[in-house]
């Protein structure tokens, strides 16, 4: 029991908390605690009505349950009588309790807007505090409606009590916060800018909140607080301490209040008024001069309030970025701070100078302790502190000392705390590449950036130097060579070894003249890490290999063993099994010329932000990061490498499908080709690397779903026309209007399917709220299922972003699936239907066969309904290679020799869905001179032949 | 946490404090005063993570950090840990000092003040943060204005308590 208890103490109370303390364990507390929710419970509920005294304090023994952590779901009806009794002490933990535990339970909300009202009217001040108080820390939107226009009347009026008024003042301020749309600006706006001039500190500090954050909200309003609170700060420095009484703190006058009408004038730019400015700039100038006298007291207190009001000056000075002899003095003085022995000051003094080193005036005086930061990296005991400091080191930054600050962190780095060298790896990343000056060290930096913290080297992170390498021809060869050399180190990171295939595989022929780094050299060494890699890492080199057939024809033969081994064509995994196959047959197949077009050199990827930079802010929040591309890089002129960005710009957005052959039904350069549904995802580093600047997906916006749901298919007009283009092949552009681009790239296997819906933004604008979804129509909804995965609410200008649609088939279908786009492209709401190029055909598996196989099927094929002929007029040339592509794209085999006619075509295929197969045979008669076909397809299904008849007819 | 994080953002321009918790050493929430609406999860899950945080610093470590976008100031006083949250604009060493007023207020009412007394008298541990500090902005600094509200409300309780006996 505790010796003091003041006022009116509850015994019951105090017995029951001494209980919960003397409980030895979790479950003896809730034990505890359940015995006493039954005995109020039963208090509650029983006959006899209770008095005040009791109610409270039941009341209060709930709260307590519930501050321990207990859910509490009772007791709210008591409370809410409590308000209105007219014992203080009563209606006080009654209000109370409504504070900590109100839920926007409507019944009981009405009664506690009365019991408010009721206290607000009642003129006592006491009473109206306490509700005033309620309304501040509930703070709900129903409240705001019953109070947000009575409060400002209260606020004003001639005779309200001081202490009223700032809670009046508070009051207002929490409801302009959570509705601000509730709060009226009047007439009362003027006077409560007066109040600023009341003599009750306490007033006046409380206002001062209040008129910030209206002014934030509607700066012109509240204009006339300017020259108010230049006046009352100015009246407040230049006061003796004792002058203000109570309001000293530690023999700094009202530091609260400094703080606050500091932080007020950051609302506004530097008065334009000259007698103004120049009393601000007195006032500021008082303040650093203050900040440099000897202390008044050796109490931490007194350091802390002086400082907190020299550091809130500052931020103005830095906020007005127009004296520079202010922000020169602030430089030098928050210089001083950073080596006191306070580790709180050299925290706050390293993160000012952050805000400092972006102000073209004060740049070079921050730049002038590059020398102490360096030395805080290595010497604070603090992890935060140096946190500080790296992120100063990187403010400061320029082309300058861009070379030893990135040495400096990269020497950091070998022994930073865990959790921030991430952040680090990304700093120097930008740095590196912002600064560079020869790309030379800018591959130098990364690799060692690899070296030394591979682990925390992000995708985005080797994505971008590889990009940079791909668009940059004079740093090929060096990177190759360098990533050579790198790659002899025993234990080299497997991050390495992906930069290192990928650069290989496009410019080892760079470095193949040299012996020491022959293509056979560059094979083994690469080949020798592939055992100890990952999945990914083992594909990206698969794909390096295929590349390396195509650079360098004298290794053809020792990659071809490579990809035949078991190991490969029959690895467990079906992805790296498939590339082996795939990779392997293209080898063998394809003329070197086709070999060239198909594994042809990266194109430059379009410049736009950096994705690393987009990350970092995405990691710290877009304004914790000082901007290092604001305008004082004009000022040192480090515009240099902005070169390639101009000449890429140019070309429209890239997508997916521009960058792949199209034509060719399975383009086999970038992309893994066919995988099982299972295994595809983000981890295919070719894939992600062409979409390297869409940002992650983020979570579907719900309500965007909604509604494209229910307004688009009903009432925008499907876009088919590029439907019948995809029959045949599987990747390309299907949409294209002025504003949007949409490209599909599709793999199937079996019954599943995957499609890559690229959306490219043509406009320099961003579009918003965008949104797509895929509907099926209602004979279409037991055949055929299409998951969506969700899409990036926001593309920016030139951008691109990705959708996975997952399909499954589930039965043969004759429909196709709507693709449904909603976005906002300034102001204007977009919609846009596509019919999605989802076919029966695309669930084709190929058949090989003999001639006497097949002979005997088609006989067994032989029923009147199975059979669907069609006779119809070429549209096309009639050319027997284009034609053959064109089957082969449809899906099924072509089986050479089974026709006696050589000039007809035969085909066969399995089309799967999950509930059946069906077995499928085609024949294709070319009548030349009559430039007509005829086309005989035979299924177990009639639905089967007629679908696939319609299909394939349309293509020739 | 994404959701967590995202609540936290919508509020994170408009305030200024936005929550203060008194813990103890052994983990133990002694206070909790919220400025924003979020849930009781989220107020749980903050607060595990947040206690969790702050005790593992060492003693002689900045009394600030950053944490999700939000710095905390926090300060140990006996067994108690004072913890704020304020927005990235904010000032952290005036928030400092709220603490420490905060401790001068409660060490004057109860009279060398200790965590026993929060412990069984937290109603008034409430009331007097109420008096200083409204909708997370200082509201009364004046030592002496704040002690001569509680204890006039202290005078009207001792009279109805009076009358209750009676």
């Amino acid at each position: 029991m505790p010796a003091v208890s003041k006022g009116d103490g509850m015994r019951g109370l105090a017995v029951f908390i001494s209980d919960i303390r003397n409980c030895k364990s979790k479950e003896a507390e809730i034990k505890r605690i359940n015995k006493e929710l039954a005995n109020i419970r039963s208090k509650f509920k029983g006959d006899k009505a209770l008095d005040g005294y009791s109610k409270k304090k039941y009341v209060c023994k709930l709260l307590f349950i519930f501050l321990l952590g207990h859910d509490i779901d009772f007791g709210h009806m008591e409370a809410v009588n409590l308000l209105s009794s007219n014992k203080y002490t009563e209606k006080q933990i009654g209000y109370l309790f409504i504070s900590v535990l109100v839920n926007s339970n409507s019944d009981l909300i009405r009664l506690i807007n009365n019991a408010i009202k009721n206290d607000l009217n009642s003129r006592n001040p006491t009473f109206m505090n306490l509700a005033l108080h309620c309304i501040a820390n509930v703070g709900s939107r129903e409240m705001a409606e019953a109070f947000a226009s009575e409060i400002p009347r209260i606020l004003v009026a001639g005779d309200t009590m001081d202490s009223v008024k700032q809670s009046a003042a508070l009051c207002l301020l929490r409801l302009n916060r959570t509705s601000p749309d509730l709060v009226p600006m009047g007439e009362w706006t003027a006077r409560v800018v007066h109040l600023l001039n009341d003599q009750h500190l306490g007033v006046v500090t409380a206002a001062t909140s209040l008129i910030t954050t209206l002014a934030q909200k509607s700066p012109d309003d509240f204009k006339t607080s300017i020259s108010l609170a230049v006046a009352r700060l100015s009246r407040i420095v230049t006061s003796a301490c004792i002058d203000l009484q109570d309001y000293t703190y530690y023999f700094v006058a009202a530091p609260w209040l400094s703080v606050k009408l500091l932080r007020l004038l950051q609302c506004y730019p530097p008065p334009e008024d000259a007698a103004l400015r120049s009393r601000l700039t007195e006032c500021l100038e008082t303040i650093l001069n203050k900040a440099q006298e000897p202390p008044k007291s050796k109490k931490v207190q007194h350091s802390n309030a002086k400082n907190a009001v020299l550091f809130e000056a500052i931020s103005l000075i830095i906020h007005h970025d127009s004296e520079p002899t202010l922000l020169v003095r602030a430089c030098n003085q928050l210089g001083q701070f950073l080596q006191h022995r306070e580790t709180n000051l050299r925290y706050l003094a390293l993160e000012s100078m952050c805000t400092l080193a972006s102000s073209e005036f004060s740049h070079e005086a921050v730049k002038t302790h590059i020398e102490t930061v360096i030395n805080a990296l290595k010497t604070e005991r603090d992890v935060s502190v140096r946190q500080r400091a790296v992120d100063l080191l990187y403010a400061m930054c320029d082309r300058s000392n861009a070379k030893q600050i990135v040495a400096e962190m990269l020497s950091y780095l070998e022994t930073a705390d865990y959790s921030i060298r991430e952040e680090i790896v990304l700093k120097v990343a930008i740095l590196a590449e912002k600064y560079a000056v020869d790309y030379t060290w800018y591959v130098d930096t990364i690799l060692n950036l690899i070296r030394i913290a591979g682990d925390y080297v992000s995708e985005e992170v080797w994505y971008r130097v590889i990009q940079i390498v791909i668009n940059r021809d004079d740093v090929q060869g060096y990177a190759a060579k360098t990533v050579f050399e790198a790659l002899h180190a025993p234990a080299c990171h497997e991050n390495l070894v992906k930069v290192g295939g990928y650069i290989l595989g496009e410019f080892g022929n760079l470095i193949a003249g040299d012996s020491r780094s022959s293509p056979l050299v560059q094979f083994n060494l690469l080949h020798s890490k592939f055992h100890l890699c990952s999945v990914p890492t083992r594909a990206l080199l698969l794909s390096a290999y295929i590349k390396f057939i195509n650079l360098f024809p004298e290794v053809k033969a020792t990659i071809q063993d490579v990809l035949r081994s078991d190991s490969q064509l029959r690895n467990a995994d079906v992805e790296l099994q498939q590339r082996a196959v795939e990779y392997l047959r293209l080898s063998c197949i394809a003329s070197t010329d086709i070999l060239a077009t198909v594994l042809e050199e990266m194109p430059p990827f379009p410049e736009r932000e950096s994705s690393i930079l987009a990350k970092l802010k995405k990691k710290k929040g877009p304004g914790n990061l000082p901007d290092i591309d604001d305008s004082r890089r004009n000022v040192n002129g480090n515009t240099e490498h902005h070169e390639p960005t101009e000449t890429t710009n140019k070309s429209p957005p890239s997508l997916m499908a521009d960058l792949l052959p199209t034509n060719r039904p399975r383009p086999a350069s970038s992309s893994p080709i066919m995988l099982s549904a299972g295994t595809m995802g983000s981890s295919h580093p070719f894939t992600d690397l062409l979409n390297l600047n869409s940002p992650p997906a983020a979570a579907p916006s719900l309500l965007v779903d909604v509604f494209s749901d229910l307004s688009a298919p009903a009432s925008v007009e499907v876009s088919e026309d590029n439907f019948s283009r995809f029959v045949c092949k599987n990747n390309g552009v299907l949409y294209e209007n002025q504003l949007l681009q949409i490209g599909l790239k599709s793999e199937y296997r079996q019954n599943l399917g995957r499609m890559y819906v690229f959306y490219g933004n043509k406009t320099s604008t961003q579009f918003l709220s965008f949104s797509s979804s895929v509907t099926n129509g209602d004979a279409l909804k037991g055949q055929l299922i299409v998951h969506a995965k969700s899409v990036d609410p926001v593309i920016d200008g030139g951008a691109q972003v990705q959708q996975i649609l997952n399909m499954e088939c589930v039965s043969d279908f004759t429909d196709a699936p709507v693709l449904n786009i909603q976005f906002r492209y300034g102001g204007a709401l977009q919609n846009i239907a596509v019919k999605l190029p989802v076919m029966l055909n695309k669930f084709f598996q190929p058949t090989e066969m003999t001639s006497q196989d097949f002979f005997q099927r088609w006989k067994q094929l032989g029923a009147p309904q199975q059979e669907v002929q069609k006779i119809f007029k070429s549209q096309h040339p009639m050319d027997t290679d284009v034609t053959k592509a064109k089957i082969l794209g449809f899906g099924v085999a072509l089986l050479d020799g089974v026709d006696p006619n050589p000039a007809n075509f035969v085909g066969a295929g399995v089309i799967h869905t999950k509930d059946t197969q069906v077995g499928c045979l085609l024949r294709l008669e070319p009548n030349t001179q009559a430039e007509m076909y005829r086309l005989t397809l035979r299924t177990s299904r009639d639905s089967v032949s007629q679908r696939l008849c319609d299909l394939l007819s349309e293509q020739f | 946490s994404f959701t967590t994080h995202c609540e936290i953002r919508t509020y994170h321009r408009m305030c200024g404090m936005q929550f203060m918790l008194l813990f103890s050493r052994q983990g133990k929430l002694r206070l909790q005063k919220w400025y924003v609406p979020l849930s009781d999860k989220e107020k749980k899950k903050i607060t595990r993570e947040l206690v969790q945080t702050v005790l593992a610093r060492k003693p002689k470590m900045c009394s600030f950090l950053e944490w999700r976008d939000l710095k905390i100031v926090y300060k140990r006083y006996a067994s108690l840990y004072f913890c704020c949250a304020i927005e990235d604009q904010d000032n952290e060493l005036i928030t400092l000092e709220i603490i420490h007023r905060y401790v001068e207020l409660l060490d004057k009412y109860f009279g060398s003040v200790c965590e026993l007394d929060i412990i069984f008298n937290f109603e008034k541990a409430y009331f007097i943060l109420d008096e200083f500090l409204l909708g997370g902005e200082a509201q009364e600094t004046s030592k002496k204005n704040v002690l001569k509200a509680i204890e006039q409300a202290d005078l009207l309780q001792e009279v109805s308590h009076v009358k209750n006996c009676e």
